[in-house]
């Protein structure tokens, strides 16, 4: 008889489990961004007042959190006062107003106050292609030379900020002293 | 009567309520010849929508797949190639959007591994029937000759039984 086989089930069973039970914390809906370790997509669009033309190069020389927002997006609007707190720190932050009514974002930023130092208006949704966005929010960091770093899908608050992205741009802060 | 026209009522909406969730995502597009229309809707079939990730994006009503779509007509009118139309998209969105993933160090389980299974099943059932075949085999040669001759004897009442 072999004692072995008896094994298998268990074996299997085991095997099983252990991906089953990493599923559970798997997140399906947060894809790992193609853009990691890219350059920020090149663009030229006007700025949310309206007073300026904006590009690429405007992001360069300090680390900053790129943050893809709109209006109709209820998960931004949550988000928002901690970007203003985070603003507050002296955390460097842009905002991609992404497939919005501008004069909805123009009455937001007024209402809520504006955490953000560069208000890119993506009012086609063509620089949020560019950067794979899928939804809104998503936040992305990029260092001092513009290469992108990091993404994060979903609402920044205290805890993500705390664990990801602080971590990340205090070493990007510090990469960019000479 | 009433009953049957609560029913037809109940009928009528439900089957409303199924053409709703069948109808796909429609574009208004002018395309230049049908083989252009073809390559759109194979595209839009073999690419898969971000946002509602068991969708492709000519199914999906998300917005991102009609920008999507987009994107894909603008690119076929601007004379790109499928290859071309598919890396832009990966560059984007990651090998994710493909719903037939480029065959790559990462990938070639998933191209092969079923393949590999079915081989991994054909050695073992053959290795099972070989054993078996070679147990039998062996059986017969066990048989001694004081066995052969009680076979022979059974097998003689047998006939005369008949």
């Amino acid at each position: 008889m072999k004692r072995w086989i008896m094994v298998v089930p268990l074996a299997v069973f085991l095997l099983v489990a252990v991906f089953l039970y990493k599923g559970l914390f798997l997140k399906p809906d947060e894809l790992p961004s193609a853009m990691i370790g890219k350059p920020f997509p090149a663009f030229s669009l006007a700025s949310v007042q309206g007073d300026r033309n904006l590009t690429q190069a405007d992001l360069l020389g300090r680390p900053a959190l790129v943050n893809v927002w709109g209006t109709w997006c209820p998960s931004c609007k949550v988000e928002h006062p901690y970007l203003n707190q985070l603003a507050e720190q002296g955390v460097v932050i842009h905002g991609v107003n992404y497939k919005d009514d501008n004069g909805a974002a123009l009455k937001w930023l007024a209402e809520f106050h504006n955490p953000y130092q560069l208000d890119i208006r993506d009012e086609q949704g063509t620089l949020g292609l560019d950067l794979g966005v899928y939804g809104a929010p998503e936040t992305f960091l990029i260092d001092a030379k513009g290469i992108i770093r990091y993404k994060h899908v979903g609402i920044v608050d205290a805890s993500v900020w705390r664990e990801q992205l602080a971590p990340l741009y205090q070493g990007l802060v510090d990469e960019a002293k000479p | 009567m009433k009953r049957g026209l609560a029913a037809a009522v109940l009928g009528l909406a439900l089957g409303l309520g199924v053409a709703g969730v069948a109808r796909a995502a429609i574009d208004t597009y002018q395309f230049r010849d049908d083989a252009e229309r073809e390559r759109y809707q194979q595209l839009t079939k073999e690419l898969r929508c971000p946002k509602c990730q068991n969708q492709d994006i000519a199914d999906s009503n998300a917005p991102i797949a009609a920008d999507l779509r987009r994107e894909i007509f603008r690119m076929l009118g601007e004379g790109k190639n499928n290859e071309q139309i598919v890396d832009f998209m990966v560059d984007r969105y990651g090998d994710f959007v493909r719903y037939k993933p480029a065959l790559s160090g990462r990938t070639w389980l998933l191209w092969f591994g079923p393949g590999i299974l079915l081989a991994g099943g054909f050695v073992v059932l053959l290795v099972i029937v070989r054993r078996r075949r070679g147990a039998a085999a062996q059986g017969e040669h066990e048989l001694s000759v004081d066995e052969r001759e009680r076979l022979a004897k059974l097998l003689e009442k047998e006939q005369t039984h008949d």
